[in-house]
C-alpha cells in the first residue's frame, strides 16, 4: 500500500491530522476546543443577530411542529431504512458479477465484456432521479403481462442498477489493484480464469476496496429517498407533505436527524475500519 | 483518548447550538406584523401608496406551467399565458389590477415553485396565486387574501374502473387513491376517505397522470374544476366519477398569497369585495369553471 503511514502509533484524530507527540496532542486538543467555541460562537452570533432569525426559527425550529411531524417521518424513514438494506444487499452481488464480467480475459468473451461495459456506461450517465422516473412510471405503463406494477418495485429496482454500475467499477478498481503475477500464478496452478477470479483475485480484490464501499453504503442510504418522485412515501417525502400542508420546515430538520442518527455512525465505522485494516496491514508487513 | 477529547469538544458545542436554537424570542415577529397590519389599514389603495417590490407595477407570482382552467381555458385556449386573460385565476388578478388602477401592461407575470413562495426570506413578488388553500397552520408563516373561490374534490377515473360508479366514499375504501402534494385533496383523502391503502403523493398533477397510465393508483383526487381539465386534457379518457359533497376538515376557500406583513393585502381584500358585490367574480366562475352536464354525487 502506498498510503502515508502514521508517525507515533494509533490511528488520525477524527478532524485532522494525528500530532507528533503525547503532550503536544494535550495542547492540541486544548487550542481545538478554544478555537471552535470562538469559531461557534461567531457563526451563532452571526445567525442569532440577523433580522430574520426569529422567522427562520419559528419556520424550521419549532418544537410544535417538530412533535407533531415527527411520528410519520419516522414511519416513512423506516422504509427508507428497508429500502436501503434489502437494495445494498442486492446490489453488493450483482455489481460484483458485472465486475467479474467485465474482468474476464480473452476474445471468446468479447460480447459479454461489452455487455458489461455498455450497461456500466449508459446507466451511469443517466441521473438517478431520472432512472426511477422513467422504470417508475414507464416499464408499468406498457402493461405487460406478468410485469409487476408496483411503483415501489421499479423504483428500487432504478436504485439497484443505477448503484450497481457504480459499485461494479468500484469492485473492478479492486480486482486491477490485485497483482498481475497473482493472475498468472494462479493459472499457472492450473485453475481456470473463473476459478483463478473466484478463489484468489476477488478475496484480496474485495479486501481493497470495502472502504470505497462503505462510502457507497452512506451515499445509497441517502439516496433511497428519491424513489418519492414515483408516489413513495417515505421519510423525506413525509416530511415534504408536511411542510406543503403547513409551510413550516421544521419537518425536514426532523428527516435530517433521522438521517444523521444512521450516517454518521455508518460514516465512523468506515472510518474506523479502514485504520484498523491500514494497522493490521503495517503489522504483517513489518 | 485523543478522539474522546475531540467527541466531548463536539458534543459541548451541539449541545450549545441546540439549546441557542429552541430558547430564541419568538415574540418579535407578531407584534411587527400587528404593528404593520395597523398602521396601514388607513393608507388609501392607489398605485403610488401601494407596497410594491417594483414601484409602478403589479408583479404577480403564479406556477410554471400554470393549469387550466386557472390559466388559459379547459379547450387549451391561452395555456400557461396569464396575459391572455383566459382562465379564472388569470381573469381575477387582471380585474384586480383594474381596480387598483393598473393598467394590463402594469401587471408582470413571474414564475416560482411551490417551496419557494412559501420560503422565510425577502419575495420578488407582490403576492401569488395557485389555489393555496387557506388553513391556520399556513397563516403562521404567510398571510391569505380573503377566499376567492370555494371549491368540492372530486374523482377522475378510468370508466372500466371499479370505482367509476361509487355513490359514497364507504364504497372507496380498498381504493388506491393518488393526490398532489400541498393540496387540499391529500388532506381529504386521509382525513375523509381514509382509505385503507396510504395515498400515493405526487408533485405536479402530471405524474398523477403518469401512475394513473401506469396503473398504480385506481383514481385521483382534485378540486372539481381542476377534474373538468385532467378529464378533458390530461389522462386520456378518464372521466370524473363524482363530485365529494362531504367537506374536508378544513373547508377548501382558495386565497391569494402575501408575504407575512405585506400591506397590499388589504387593498387587494378591497378589489375582490368589490368584485364579488358587483358580480364580476361570479361571471369569472361562470365563464371558467363551470362546466355543463350534471356530475354524480358522492357522498361522505
Amino acid at each position: 500500500m502506498t498510503e502515508p503511514t502514521t508517525v507515533g502509533g494509533g490511528g488520525p484524530g477524527i478532524f485532522g491530522p494525528p500530532p507528533r507527540r503525547r503532550e503536544e496532542g494535550a495542547r492540541g486538543a486544548l487550542i481545538a476546543f478554544f478555537s471552535t467555541l470562538v469559531f461557534a460562537g461567531l457563526a451563532l452570533w452571526a445567525i442569532l443577530s440577523s433580522d430574520a432569525w426569529p422567522r427562520v426559527q419559528q419556520q424550521f425550529f419549532n418544537p410544535r411542529h417538530f412533535t407533531e411531524s415527527f411520528p410519520t417521518i419516522a414511519r416513512g424513514f423506516w422504509l427508507d431504512i428497508k429500502m436501503f438494506l434489502l437494495a445494498e444487499v442486492i446490489i453488493l452481488v450483482l455489481s460484483l458479477i458485472i465486475a467479474m464480467i467485465r474482468s474476464l480475459r480473452g476474445p471468446a468473451f468479447f460480447p459479454l465484456r461489452a455487455l458489461a461495459v455498455t450497461f456500466i456506461d449508459i446507466i451511469r450517465g443517466v441521473p438517478l432521479i431520472l432512472l426511477i422516473l422513467l422504470l417508475g412510471f414507464g416499464v408499468p405503463a406498457l402493461q405487460l403481462p406478468g410485469v409487476p406494477r408496483s411503483a415501489l418495485f421499479w423504483g428500487l429496482t432504478a436504485l439497484i442498477i443505477s448503484y450497481s454500475a457504480y459499485t461494479a467499477e468500484v469492485y473492478r478498481a479492486g480486482i486491477e489493484s490485485v497483482h498481475e503475477s497473482q493472475r498468472m500464478s494462479a493459472r499457472s496452478l492450473g485453475l481456470t480464469q473463473g476459478q483463478a477470479l473466484r478463489y484468489v483475485i476477488v478475496p484480496q480484490a474485495v479486501r481493497n476496496v470495502i472502504p470505497a464501499l462503505l462510502n457507497g453504503f452512506v451515499s445509497l442510504q441517502k439516496d433511497v429517498a428519491l424513489v418519492f418522485v414515483v408516489g413513495i412515501r417515505e421519510g423525506v417525502r413525509a416530511a415534504d407533505i408536511y411542510a406543503a400542508r403547513t409551510f413550516n420546515y421544521t419537518g425536514y430538520i426532523a428527516a435530517t436527524l433521522l438521517f444523521l442518527a444512521v450516517s454518521v455512525p455508518v460514516a465512523r465505522f468506515t472510518d474506523w475500519y479502514t485504520d484498523r485494516d491500514r494497522r493490521r496491514r503495517q503489522v504483517m508487513s513489518s | 483518548m485523543r478522539i474522546n477529547k475531540h467527541w466531548i469538544v463536539v458534543v459541548l458545542v451541539t449541545a450549545f447550538i441546540a439549546t441557542a436554537c429552541t430558547s430564541g424570542s419568538s415574540t418579535t415577529t407578531t407584534e411587527a406584523t400587528t404593528a404593520a397590519q395597523t398602521t396601514t389599514t388607513a393608507m388609501s389603495c392607489t398605485v403610488e401608496n401601494l407596497n410594491l417590490v417594483t414601484p409602478g407595477t403589479l408583479t404577480v407570482a403564479t406556477g410554471e406551467p400554470a393549469f387550466p382552467p386557472w390559466v388559459g381555458t379547459v379547450d387549451g385556449e391561452g395555456f400557461d399565458d396569464p396575459t391572455s386573460k383566459l382562465g379564472f385565476e388569470a381573469g381575477l388578478v387582471y380585474d384586480i389590477a383594474e381596480q387598483l388602477g393598473f393598467s394590463d401592461d402594469q401587471v408582470v407575470w413571474t414564475r416560482v415553485d411551490f417551496n419557494e413562495a412559501i420560503a422565510p426570506g425577502p419575495k420578488d413578488w407582490d403576492f401569488n396565486i395557485q389555489q393555496y388553500s387557506i388553513t391556520t397552520d399556513r397563516q403562521e408563516v404567510v398571510d391569505f387574501s380573503e377566499p376567492y373561490y370555494t371549491t368540492h374534490q372530486a374523482l377522475v377515473v378510468y370508466p372500466d374502473s371499479p370505482y367509476a360508479h361509487v355513490t359514497s366514499v364507504e364504497d372507496l375504501k380498498d381504493a388506491i387513491l393518488g393526490a398532489q402534494v400541498g393540496t387540499t385533496s391529500l388532506d381529504f383523502i386521509e382525513q375523509v376517505i381514509q382509505p385503507n391503502t396510504a395515498p400515493f403523493v405526487y408533485d405536479e398533477n402530471v405524474d398523477l397522470e403518469a401512475a394513473m397510465n401506469a396503473g398504480q393508483i385506481d383514481g385521483l383526487v382534485v378540486d372539481l374544476p381542476t377534474a373538468y381539465y385532467v378529464t378533458a386534457a390530461q389522462v386520456d379518457g378518464s372521466v370524473i366519477a363524482g363530485e365529494f359533497t362531504t367537506m374536508s376538515a378544513n373547508p377548501d376557500n382558495y386565497g391569494i398569497l402575501f408575504a407575512k406583513g405585506n400591506p397590499l393585502v388589504t387593498c387587494v381584500n378591497q378589489a375582490i369585495d368589490t368584485l364579488k358585490a358587483n358580480g364580476t367574480l361570479q361571471q369569472l366562475e361562470d365563464t371558467f369553471l363551470t362546466q355543463g352536464g350534471a356530475i354524480p354525487e358522492i357522498s361522505g
